[in-house]
């Protein structure tokens, strides 16, 4: 039959995307519980989506952000001509 | 239906989030600033469209995409999409979780974010073809759901899962040549870490597979 194993791993990202459903989520978190060799597994993935998301964050520029305000003051005061 | 009057006070704390989606896409902090300013202006245009207490920050996504695809990508050339199926499923984990293992005293987070620069995660990211990287981005940066990414994109939910998976193995594969310019490892995988092998793909057809180590 299945590998339990091999089939945690092949919903690993299933799961970290939150997308599985609860029977299926349990069923792997109780595998995780009693598997290291996944559990390394699942650890570095999450921990590499932590790093990804962290790493890939930057701040709209001021003068950006002014601007587009403006531009939308405008809309905004020409359409209520 | 929404008031045009509130736009601003909803809209504006996306910004930066939709900023850095842009430049990811783009590629370039002159045009991520012309597709953030056009998605706004969009968006103000067409809020009156928009349904309030539906997600908003997907609907600009949405905008913000859409006028990608179709005023920024670049026309030259069509990406090869294909070239990355050959990458193992865990292509880093295999290659650096041994090390981790190795490291005692520091957690798993501290270790990955020394190996990798702000830099060098983002270049990883915007090496990815464009269809891949909008699914990347979409999930892992900004943690949408399968269905809000088909929603956005326009596309069925299994195109978006398919391309999360090439996408991602795509991405790790980026980050492994980093990791092995800068000399962080020898040149070639050094104590794999113990993993079962997976069957590639996200389908579990095919029959017995084989062995993940060299």
């Amino acid at each position: 039959m299945t590998d339990p194993c091999e089939e945690a791993l092949h919903e690993l990202y299933h799961f970290l995307d939150g997308e599985l459903t609860d029977e299926r989520r349990t069923l792997i978190t109780s595998h995780l519980d009693g598997c290291t060799t996944c559990l390394g597994a699942f650890d570095f993935e999450t921990e590499l989506r932590h790093v990804v998301a962290e790493r890939c964050r930057d701040s709209v520029p001021e003068e950006l952000r002014l601007r587009i305000a403006a531009l939308i003051e405008h809309e905004r005061f020409e359409a209520s001509e | 239906m929404a008031d045009q009057a509130t736009f601003s006070e909803q809209a504006v704390p996306f910004m930066d989030a939709l900023y850095a989606a842009a430049l990811r896409l783009t590629r370039n902090p002159s045009d991520a600033e012309d597709l953030v300013q056009e998605t706004y202006l969009k968006a103000f245009r067409g809020f009156k469209g928009f349904e309030q207490g539906t997600n908003l920050r997907a609907w600009l996504y949405r905008i913000l995409t859409n006028t990608f695809i179709n005023s920024y990508r670049s026309k030259k050339r069509r990406p090869d999409e294909t070239e990355f199926d050959e990458v193992e499923d865990l292509y880093l984990y295999r290659r650096l979780g041994g090390l981790e293992a190795a490291t005692v005293g520091r957690s798993a987070e501290d270790e990955l974010m020394d190996w990798f620069s702000e830099a060098e995660v983002k270049d990883a990211l915007e090496a990815l073809p464009e269809q891949f990287r909008m699914a990347v981005l979409l999930a892992d940066v900004e943690g949408f759901s399968y269905k809000e990414i088909a929603d956005i994109l326009d596309v069925p939910i299994g195109t978006v899962m398919s391309r999360l998976h090439r996408g991602r193995k795509a991405m790790q594969r980026e980050l492994y040549d980093f990791a092995k310019a800068r000399r962080l490892l020898p040149d070639d995988a050094v104590a794999p870490a113990t993993v079962p092998s997976t069957k590639s793909a996200g389908r579990s057809s095919g029959p017995a597979h084989k062995g993940n180590t060299r």
